[in-house]
């Protein structure tokens, strides 16, 4: 059945929208990302304008995340206070994000950017992840458990903090920063950062990885709620429709993801997640470096 | 030889409202298209009849050629260049006029049915149509980029040329059917239909087709670009509403 997006202004199959919600839905429950870096590129490749693909993705991970949140409230798998001291970050970050943005816009090198960040940033999270989960994969093979980070390296910063439900007494600066680097590339990438905000948190912060998921995604849909806001208002291409079909999807493929989190094991869960990220890294790599078949795109009306 | 001089001079005076013998009247199945949620394009069936005082000339038969054109507007089109290993997209290069969609059925082929001089001052061809004007001074090849914005959108199935798709039967009455696709675009677009002899056009009548947003598109549409704040807003909230209606429905069905 094919339904006509008004904003977007092609027509499309209602139900690969709901299932490509659905899909990303999943990994955002399973995994505490937004999905926007997978999904983005997946609306641009069926034919919908990137402007309104990004806008309107931002609008459904509001949706896919805050179901999320609330399934993980439940479970009391947030940490409320770690989560504010991030969101503090992230809103300065992605004000420096918008402003970023914009001069490259202006320069009009904004794609290129956009794709070497992804390139960049998926390569080494993707790296950094798979040899940490495989690492972990063969201690518990040997009967050891994976080993806690007694000393951090953070310890001698000021503005101490306990967090408590992460199991951590450390300096409120590394937490924010790391926010912030996020809502940087959020606002650069047009994603919700979950897929580094995530890895940071865990090898970075050190988070107990129970609560991990759960605070990234209270993060994220503040972060991506503020975006949804600023292009509505500023570019006009948050298409409605095309987000109601992605967040039905969404929203039920993230609740059984929350479900099935905890029945899958943490290495393993880490791992494929690493494979995917890497996946998608590898396919932008390439995009950048083949030769192309049609040298030529069309881009909109007389905006850029 | 006469009636060629008559032609001429008809041609030379105007084009608008020539001494021809022959008139070209026609008719089209809608003028009116509303886009719906469900909207999955569009067929609209032109059809006409040639008027003519004197009997019918005996030395070439007619040729209609019907030439539909969606609103006129810009499109930048960019081309990838090789830098440091990667491929990347040069600087844009507006193309000024370049409709959103554009189809034109003939009874023979494009080339054979108008001559070039008709062709341009008539504005038939998508070659005439889409117009690259004022292009930067440093660009090597401007031509290129028109010819991409053409391809590009001839493959996206935006621009489409039939020809052999007019029947005339009896050298009097024609008919042909054009198709609109899924993607269309709001706007008012004009349908021409021309009426030739020997490759050039006799007359011309000209029909417009408004094509329009309705119900549940066109109130999403007014609303993200009158009220955009609230639009925003409601969106998010849309979003959280969502969310957790699908958490609370997950609570109801596993418990």
């Amino acid at each position: 059945m094919n339904i006509y997006l008004p904003i977007a202004e092609v027509s499309v199959n209602a139900f690969l929208l709901l299932g490509l919600g659905g899909g990303v839905g999943l990994l955002s429950g399973l995994f505490g990302v937004g999905g926007g870096f997978l999904m983005t590129p997946l609306l641009i490749l069926i034919g919908i304008p990137p402007a309104v693909a990004v806008a309107s993705e931002a609008n459904q991970i509001v949706a896919s995340s805050f179901s999320g949140v609330l399934a993980h409230w439940k479970r009391r798998t947030v940490d409320l206070k770690m989560g504010l001291v991030l969101l503090s970050g992230g809103i300065a970050g992605s004000a420096i994000g918008v402003q970023l943005f914009a001069t490259l816009r202006r320069i009009g090198q904004v794609e290129l950017l956009v794709s070497l960040c992804y390139v960049v940033f998926l390569g080494i999270v993707g790296a950094l992840m798979l040899v940490e989960s495989i690492r972990a994969l063969r201690q518990t093979k040997r009967g050891r458990a994976p080993r806690r980070r007694g000393h951090h390296w953070s310890h001698g910063l000021p503005f101490r903090m306990r967090f408590r439900a992460s199991n951590l007494y450390i300096s409120a600066i590394p937490p924010f920063l790391v926010g912030a680097l996020v809502g940087v590339l959020a606002a650069v990438m047009g994603v919700g950062g979950g897929f580094i905000m995530v890895p940071a948190m865990i090898y970075l912060l050190g988070m107990a990885t129970t609560v991990v998921v759960g605070t990234s995604l209270f993060q994220i849909m503040f972060v991506t709620g503020a975006t949804t806001l600023m292009h509505a208002m500023l570019n006009k291409t948050v298409d409605g429709l095309l987000a109601l079909l992605l967040l039905i999807g969404g929203v039920i493929g993230a609740q059984i993801g929350v479900r099935l989190g905890p029945k899958l094991r943490a290495e393993q869960l880490r791992a494929t997640m690493a494979l995917l990220v890497l996946l998608v890294c590898a396919k932008l790599a390439w995009d950048l470096v083949r030769t192309p078949v049609e040298f030529f795109t069309l881009g909109g009306g007389s905006v850029h | 030889m006469k009636r060629g001089i008559v032609i001429l001079a008809a041609l030379l005076w105007g084009t608008a409202a020539p001494a021809a013998e022959e008139r070209v009247i026609a008719g089209l199945s809608q003028t009116h298209v509303s886009i719906t949620t469900d909207f999955s394009g569009s067929e609209i069936f032109i059809y006409g009849a040639i008027a003519r005082e004197a009997p019918k000339p005996r030395d070439w038969p007619p040729d209609i050629i019907v030439a539909v054109t969606g609103p006129l507007q810009p499109v930048t089109v960019r081309k990838k260049d090789r830098r440091f290993g990667i491929w990347v997209n040069g600087p844009g290069v507006e193309v000024d006029v370049a409709p959103s969609f554009y189809a034109v059925a003939t009874t023979r082929p494009f080339r054979d049915a108008i001559s070039w001089t008709d062709d341009l001052r008539y504005r038939v061809g998508l070659d005439q149509i889409v117009r690259l004007i004022g292009a930067p001074s440093d660009l090597k090849y401007p031509e290129e980029y028109r010819q991409a914005a053409i391809r590009l959108r001839r493959d996206a199935g935006l621009y489409v040329e039939l020809p052999g798709a007019v029947s005339v039967k009896d050298e009097t009455l024609f008919e042909t059917r054009i198709r609109l696709p899924a993607s269309l675009v709001e706007g008012t677009y004009s349908a021409r239909i021309f009426l030739l002899r020997n490759a050039s056009v006799i007359d011309v009548f000209e029909s417009s087709i408004e094509v329009e947003k309705v119900g549940l598109e066109k109130w999403i549409y007014t609303m993200a670009h009158e009220q955009a704040a609230l639009y925003g807003l409601m969106s998010i909230l849309v979003a959280l509403g969502a969310g957790w209606m699908a958490s609370a429905a997950f609570r109801v069905l596993l418990r």
